[in-house]
């Protein structure tokens, strides 16, 4: 009963309180990978509170849609990860068929931030906001088809049940191979090498850092943390079906939540430390690949 | 009793003669206009008062029969649910029309076609309303060829421009080829089930390939209508070349009349075969994926909204495959999602559809440009109009808030029950629509994104956005009402659960129980909620935006774009460039011609990059497969233009054939 009211407080407090630690720990796994001490740990949350307090310049073309749009993404993503189940706990909003919402939640996200994009009249944000509308289209069939997995191992249709499935039962290849293959997605929708370089704002690379050229002030500092939390909530989802255990002790099972994120977190650091962007005409190749992993996955299920 | 199909009566029979005293009138005078409105007004009061008698008697089917002295059939008219529903846009959206008009084709501006236009909008709504409500074969089709007829002269109102006349022409020709098959498939269900008594159950002891062939027939002759791939060329063009209102009546209603027909189809056997909607299923999935990948490399933003109609007709097409499919193997659940998300996604595709053509309406008035490519800022020019454009396409990508994730959210669930292990196997391959329709609204967003990005939003691209204003109240009112449909329907879906499940019932009465209800399968009353909150919250934030922006601003600049000293506004990306890398993924699918530039110069020279994109079934199949078929009938050209000797000749020897045969 304690835990009832007390695990969905908990998993809220780390939703709002826990993505920035996440780019930190990636820059932080990368320097060191690089011989380098690279920036403080918590450098994002002191960045985004700078942000904050910053006015804005905002640019004479743009409407109501660009200020919105930071904004919209936010809250989308926000309600994204009440949906998702962190650790072996429940999620705080659960319902039949919440796995649709959560899909076309960051759907919405991602409408806003394009028209944002477009929003400036600049042929710099025109191009990320084309290139991320392409990828989106390839991406959804990956992750459709890998919750498709999830949805004929568990029963359900609902996200709770799904992700908290492989946990009956043995790691199995048909989850494994989704997990391979959402992970892939998880790369490709939060901006990170093979995809796309974060760190970079040259032409070549830029998909997502490109749409936010002309966010300023607390615009900015909204859109970092909302991509931290979105990458908190997708890594959420991803290692429920990578490392699928429990210890069912409620206080060991959230700190083994948190050892989890930051594992996740170093090893999409070492992904960006050793891999190289790959050129933008293959990328839709990687996303086809990630489907066909989430499929076979799925034909594996069904036989 | 029968009030209310004798009140529906009456309300078509107002429907029909709208648009008939304005011809007696003065073609300079807007007398004729405003009788055609109020008689329009009168028609759809009449059937809300109808549709409320219905509903408040408890869904009981009401059928009127009167025999008439044509030797086939009899005047035999009946509504139930199905029909009521179906019959809801039609009232709707041709009153908004009309409304409509009375701003946007001005009867003194005009003069020429204003009048044909208003007799035509009247027969083609009558006529739309009586197949909805026809229960005999022969009533049926006479209505179905009355809605044709006036359709076209609709689409042909602007006749002086050749595009449009092509257009015509060419939906012309569909049509009828769709009427022959509805004719053939008409004639083979009096053979089997003995009248012209519509829609009743065949017996089962039918041989296969009749049932097979009424099946196709009907797919054809319906899925011409409907615009389901690859039988929606005409759609493209018609829907861009008509009147921006009528574009609007044409996408929003009469496509549904095409899913009717297919709605009735699927209940003319109790069990019917798993192809039936394995074929709907596959033929919806296919028409969505395409018809969006058409819709998103589109230069002519009419056309845009026309492909994505047929998006939408697809979606629509894969709940009826599905709930086929629940009904030939027992499945309740997958008939109640499967039917009653198509049916919900009918009444959303009626309420956003006809709000984009409407708004494309007022961009077309404004700026007088089809062209996506022309445009560009008119969102500081024509506010209202944004901001209703901007919720109706948040609508119509089925994104969360909004009615169009309600209606999607019922055929997905549909589709992934059959992926629970627990029920039968064999159908599991049905939740590969899931990816299909993902795709779809990853599409939807795309080409949306494309449309409003480079209409509104941005520097204008050429000169003719400078007189864009927002126009009155008249073009703007249907516009709000149809947006406030759109909200009203995402925070209270239980206005339409009722009507949802007892149409479930009238189709599959075995299966479905009249009290049966959504809630174990997908709790719309939870949705609702959430949609509440994220329009509530939506709302709320951008009153906080809008206070919080006037402390934090401190300056507002041309657009900084990583530095450049002067940005153009040719610089920005245009609708073509937007679309130019789902193109290149979809080559196999859409031959573009790109006009290449100059190359072998030192120097770069002045070059232009252009996007066409032709409809490739129409344009790489039909038009070259006539052209064969004329060059092969040319052959027989020297047949002809002979002197009359020679005709005698022709007629004294089929003559002799003739005789020859009487002999044997």
């Amino acid at each position: 009963m304690f835990y009832n009211v007390i695990n969905p407080l908990i998993h809220i407090g780390l939703l709002m309180a826990m993505p920035p630690l996440l780019p930190g720990v990636i820059n932080k796994t990368k320097a060191f990978v690089a011989g380098r001490k690279g920036p403080p740990l918590l450098q994002p949350y002191f960045d985004i509170y700078k942000l904050l307090r910053k006015g804005m310049v905002i640019s004479s073309a743009t409407t109501w849609i660009f200020q919105a749009a930071p904004v919209v993404t936010l809250a989308a993503t926000l309600l994204a990860g009440l949906l998702v189940p962190f650790g072996p706990f429940a999620a705080p909003i659960h319902f039949t068929g919440d796995l649709i919402l959560f899909v076309y939640l960051f759907g919405l996200a991602r409408f806003f931030t394009t028209s944002a994009a477009l929003d400036t009249g600049s042929s710099f944000e025109g191009m990320g906001a084309a290139r991320e509308v392409t990828f989106a289209c390839l991406s959804e069939a990956a992750v459709l088809l890998g919750l498709l997995v999830l949805v004929r191992l568990s029963g359900s249709v609902s996200l709770t049940p799904m992700l908290l499935a492989p946990l009956a039962h043995r790691p199995e290849a048909p989850v494994l191979l989704a997990a391979a293959g959402l992970f892939i997605v998880l790369l490709a929708e939060n901006s990170r090498i093979p995809v796309d370089d974060p760190n970079t704002h040259l032409e070549l690379t830029m998909i997502h850092e490109v749409m936010v050229l002309d966010h300023s002030g607390p615009l900015l500092g909204l859109i970092n943390y909302g991509s931290a939390m979105k990458l908190f909530v997708l890594s959420a989802l991803v290692l429920h079906l990578l490392v699928p255990f429990h210890i069912g002790v409620p206080v060991a099972d959230w700190v083994l939540f948190l050892v989890e994120m930051i594992a996740m977190a170093g090893v999409i650091g070492m992904v960006e430390s050793f891999m190289a962007r790959l050129q933008m005409r293959h990328v839709p190749t990687l996303l086809a690949a990630a489907s066909l992993l989430c499929g076979f996955g799925f034909v594996l299920m069904v036989r | 009793m029968n009030m209310s199909i004798y009140t529906m009566l009456a309300s078509t029979l107002s429907m029909a003669i709208s648009g008939a005293p304005g011809l007696l009138f003065s073609r300079r005078s807007m007398t004729g206009q405003w009788i055609a409105t109020l008689l329009n007004l009168l028609a759809t009061l009449l059937g809300i008062v109808a549709l409320l008698a219905f509903v408040s008697g408890g869904y009981h089917s009401e059928n009127v029969a009167w025999p008439w002295t044509l030797p086939w059939g009899g005047f035999a008219v009946g509504i139930d649910t199905i029909t009521a529903l179906f019959l809801m846009p039609i009232l709707g959206v041709s009153l908004l029309g009309s409304i409509y008009a009375m701003a946007y084709w001005k009867q003194t501006q005009h003069p020429g076609n204003g009048r044909k236009l208003r007799f035509c909008w009247g027969l083609m709504n009558a006529g739309m309303m009586m197949v909805v409500l026809a229960g005999d074969g022969v009533l049926f089709l006479m209505a179905w060829e009355i809605m044709a007829l006036a359709a076209f002269f609709l689409i042909t109102t602007e006749d002086h421009n050749p595009c449009v006349r092509e257009a015509g022409w060419i939906y012309l020709i569909a049509a009828h080829i769709g009427m022959i098959a509805l004719v053939a498939m008409f004639v083979l269900l009096r053979l089997t089930a003995g009248s012209f008594d519509l829609w009743m159950t065949i017996h089962s002891s039918v041989p296969q390939g009749m049932a097979a062939a009424i099946f196709l027939l009907a797919l054809a002759g319906f899925g011409l209508k409907a615009g389901i791939m690859p039988l929606h060329v005409w759609l493209p063009g018609a829907h861009a070349n008509a009147p921006s209102h009528v574009s609007a009546l044409f996408s929003g209603v009469m496509l549904n009349v095409g899913i009717y027909g297919l709605v009735r189809i699927g209940e003319i056997m109790t069990v019917p075969p798993l192809w039936w909607g394995a074929t709907l299923l596959i033929l919806g999935a296919g028409s969505a994926v395409a018809g969006m990948i058409f819709a998103v490399c589109q230069n002519d933003y009419k056309r845009l909204l026309a492909y994505s109609s047929i998006e939408n007709m697809g979606i629509i097409c894969i709940g009826l495959g599905l709930a086929t499919i629940g009904r030939t193997c027992h499945r309740s659940d997958l008939v109640l999602l499967g039917l009653g998300g198509a049916l919900f996604h009918i009444l959303n595709h009626s309420l956003f559809k006809p709000l984009l053509f409407l708004g494309a309406g007022n961009i077309l008035h404004a700026t007088d440009t089809r062209k996506i490519d022309a445009l560009g800022g008119l969102a500081g020019k024509m506010p209202v109009t944004a901001d209703l454009f901007f919720m109706g396409s948040l609508a119509i990508c089925g994104l969360p808030g909004l009615n169009g994730f309600l209606s999607e959210w019922l055929i997905y669930l549909g589709l992934l029950r059959t992926a629970i292990a627990a029920h039968a196997d064999t159908l599991v391959w049905i939740s590969l629509a899931v990816p299909a329709l993902a795709i779809t609204g990853a599409l939807a967003v795309a080409g949306f994104v494309k449309l409003f990005g480079s209409v509104f939003l941005g520097n204008k691209r050429s000169a003719v956005v400078d007189h864009a204003h927002d126009p009155g109240a008249g073009t703007l009112v249907p516009l709000a009402i149809l947006a406030l449909g759109c909200v009203a329907l995402a925070l209270f879906p239980e206005l339409i659960i009722r009507l949802l499940v007892s149409a479930a019932h009238a189709w599959a009465p075995q299966m479905i129980a009249s009290t049966a209800s959504f809630g174990s399968l997908a709790p719309l009353q939870e949705m609702a909620k959430l949609n509440a909150g994220l329009l509530i919250g939506g709302t709320a934030l951008l009153l906080l935006i809008g206070i919080v922006r006037q402390q934090k601003i401190r300056a507002a600049i041309p657009t900084w774009s990583c530095g450049f000293a002067r940005p153009v506004a040719r610089m920005q990306y245009t609708g073509a460039s937007f679309s130019r890398m789902m193109a290149q993924l979809f080559t196999w699918m859409i031959p573009v011609k790109p006009a290449v530039p100059p190359e072998g110069c030192y120097v770069p020279q002045p070059a232009q990059w252009t996007q066409d994109v032709p409809d490739t079934v129409l344009d790489r199949g039909l038009i070259p497969g006539f052209a064969l078929v004329q060059r092969l009938l040319e052959r027989f050209r020297p047949l002809q233009n002979k002197p009359v000797n020679v005709y005698l000749a022709y007629m004294l020897a089929i003559l002799l054939l003739l005789l020859l045969a009487l002999c044997f």
